[in-house]
């Protein structure tokens, strides 16, 4: 488990760094799982040492965005008079997204036949 | 017993420390997820969405403020970075998919990044938003370190992006399931991919409760739309505006 956590401190440091360097657009851990992509393929060992810090994060995932989404009720204030746009926009975009990709890769190839039953419910 | 006084003296002490943000953040979050297991796992149980609902009314409440609540709940927003560095574990496992799918996946990002932009852009203006505004909805899919400095970067609000990128997230989460019921999009691999791109971490969280597959690809699609949004929205934003203008 400290094993794990440090290949991925190490590596979401990596990440700033290479983002810093050469200027990305991209934010540092993203780069840094990028960069871990990498390295899992080069030495499939490492994954069995990531493995339990990782699934424990990624299955506790939400709980991660709790501190950053009490802010709303913070930045509730400034949206200036204008919620109605803004929640339309919202709601609307975020739906046409879903749909538009849902519907690009509705063909894609995999589990999709024997899973239907089971889990449509997802 | 306790007189009320000294409760109000030891809260004092107590809120003074990190330890009540992270305590009241994690119980919360237990309380929550206890109630989306409750409700059979109904998208409108959205664990995010009750635990923000709990902890903010807990802060209405005590008069604490967020500044201080997140003194302590910082530590918890602190493992955002390795979890997103975690994502790689379930990207490698679909790494054969991904050398048989990348024109699909290629093409599905495209479009879903240009629709997630223009009509964000598009419906606040119709509904009469500044351009300001719509500088700061542009972004709202992709994950907030991104968003945050693409809406500074134009003009926008980033503080007001921060809020609207959390609350996209929880919206496609809670949507996302009756959109793919109505389209018949069944596969996993496509609605994770969905996920990612349109709500992000968030998104990606909700996922990851439908399958394994289903969070590696919302994990990929975060990735890649947090990099195509930086890319896109500086000329695609100011071109939907011009061209309602």
């Amino acid at each position: 488990m400290l094993a794990a956590f440090a290949v991925l401190l190490l590596f979401q440091c990596l990440g700033e760094g290479v983002a810093f360097v050469l200027h990305l657009p991209i934010p540092g851990p993203v780069v840094g799982m990028l960069l871990l992509m990498v390295a899992l393929v080069l030495l499939p060992k490492l994954q069995a040492t990531v493995e339990t810090a990782a699934n424990t994060l990624l299955s506790n995932l939400s709980l991660l965005f709790v501190p950053a989404g009490v802010g709303i009720v913070v930045a509730v204030g400034s949206g200036s008079g204008h919620w109605l746009a803004i929640l339309a926009s919202v709601a609307v975009s975020t739906v046409l997204a879903l749909a538009v990709t849902g519907l690009v890769l509705r063909g894609i190839d995999g589990k999709d036949h024997d899973a239907v039953t089971k889990d449509d419910d997802a | 017993m306790l007189e009320f006084a000294e409760f109000s003296r030891f809260w004092v002490y107590l809120s003074a420390s990190p330890l009540v943000g992270l305590t009241l953040t994690l119980c919360a979050y237990l309380i929550a997820q206890h109630i989306f297991v409750r409700c059979k796992g109904a998208p409108l149980a959205n664990p995010v969405a009750i635990s923000i609902a709990l902890i903010a009314a807990v802060l209405w409440l005590s008069g604490m403020s967020y500044q201080r609540y997140f003194a302590g709940a910082q530590f918890v927003h602190f493992l955002l970075g390795p979890a997103t560095v975690a994502l790689a574990l379930p990207l490698v496992r679909q790494l054969p998919r991904l050398r048989r799918a990348w024109p699909s996946l290629s093409l599905a990002l495209l479009a879903g990044c240009v629709t997630a932009i223009v009509s964000a852009v598009a419906v606040a203006l119709w509904l009469g938003a500044t351009p300001q505004l719509g500088y700061t909805l542009a972004p709202k899919s992709a994950t907030s370190p991104i968003a945050m400095a693409v809406s500074e970067h134009l003009g926008g609000i980033p503080a007001l992006t921060a809020a609207l990128v959390i609350f996209t997230g929880i919206f496609g989460a809670i949507v996302s399931r009756t959109v793919f019921a109505l389209l018949r999009i069944r596969a996993h691999a496509a609605r994770g991919f969905a996920l990612g791109l349109a709500a992000h971490g968030v998104g990606t969280a909700r996922a990851f409760q439908i399958s394994a597959e289903s969070g590696a690809f919302a994990g990929m699609a975060m990735g890649l739309n947090g990099a195509m949004t930086a890319l896109l929205v500086p000329w695609l934003a100011p071109l939907v505006m011009r061209w309602l203008a």
